[in-house]
């Protein structure tokens, strides 16, 4: 392909929802894979922000704002998932600091 | 000009991700969130969506990973962790299957489809701003659940607050009163 024809190459929904599968890939993957319950929380994080470009994708390419909306609500209930969380995750370290996802299997405190 | 954008923004998209789940200390992990975070806000631009790039630097960058960063340094986890250990033998080839599938699975599906799929009218056809789109759709349609998010927000703070509340020794002798 030549420089002239890239130029005019323009990115269309299909390449952002390609982004948005790599991109949750790579959240489920470390959702999996790590063990500090922080870091677990940052890749559903990742995973919440694929689906979020992958909204507006469609919102644009079928023309209806409705899809921004719910990007609206998502990153709403997302702050408010994050404090939630967080502080469930700050009570736990406070009884058991140092504590991995795998220390937490019994709900026993 | 919109195709060095689209590549510069995936690649801090697709780096800060891999950043996340690779970094060992949670505090680097963090600042790859917000690269990760700012190359969706360009995305958005680069679709037109001013008014959420502006919403995710501000909700995502500006307070949540600041939040992240407060936590990590208040419970002092901000050592390193050691990658190495794998607790199940075979954990990470499987969520290296469960990743790679869905990615597979993912774009199989949006390449096939990608001439099938219903195209729309361009979103500021009518002459109206992005935002005041967004609005009239968030107070019209969506306005019942608008409304309800000022209830979760409610909730959230209040057994936020309960839960990291430090519990008081109970004196004593307190007699019957609660």
């Amino acid at each position: 392909m030549t420089a002239a024809a890239l130029a005019t190459l323009v990115p269309n929904s299909t390449w952002y929802l390609l982004l948005a599968a790599v991109l949750f890939g790579i959240g489920a993957f470390g959702l999996l894979v790590r063990r500090n319950p922080l870091v677990m929380f940052m890749c559903v994080e990742l995973m919440l922000n694929a689906v979020n470009l992958s909204f507006v994708a469609f919102a644009v390419r079928f023309g209806d704002i409705a899809g921004q909306t719910a990007v609206f609500f998502v990153l709403v209930v997302a702050a408010a998932e994050v404090v939630v969380g967080l502080g469930i995750i700050v009570s736990i370290m406070r009884r058991r600091p140092g504590a991995t996802a795998d220390d937490l299997a019994e709900l026993r405190g | 000009m919109d195709l060095v954008v689209f590549v510069l923004a995936s690649a801090m998209v697709i780096a800060g991700a891999l950043g996340v789940v690779v970094f060992r200390n949670p505090v680097h992990a963090a600042l790859g969130l917000v690269l990760t975070l700012f190359g969706v806000a360009v995305h958005f631009v680069a679709m037109e969506a001013h008014f959420l790039a502006a919403v995710q630097v501000i909700v995502y960058a500006g307070a949540i990973v600041v939040l992240f960063l407060f936590v990590i340094m208040l419970l002092g986890v901000d050592r390193a962790e050691d990658l190495s250990i794998e607790p199940i033998p075979i954990q990470r080839p499987l969520a290296a299957v469960v990743g790679a599938g869905t990615v597979v699975l993912v774009g199989t599906a949006v390449v096939r489809t990608r001439d099938t799929i219903a195209r729309g009218p361009e979103l500021e056809a009518s002459g109206d701003s992005n935002i005041r789109l967004l609005a009239r759709n968030l107070f019209s349609d969506q306005v019942l659940a608008f409304e309800l998010t000022s209830v979760l927000l409610i909730v959230a703070v209040a057994g936020t607050v309960l839960l990291t509340r430090k519990q008081k020794r109970r004196p004593e002798h307190d007699g019957g009163g609660s």
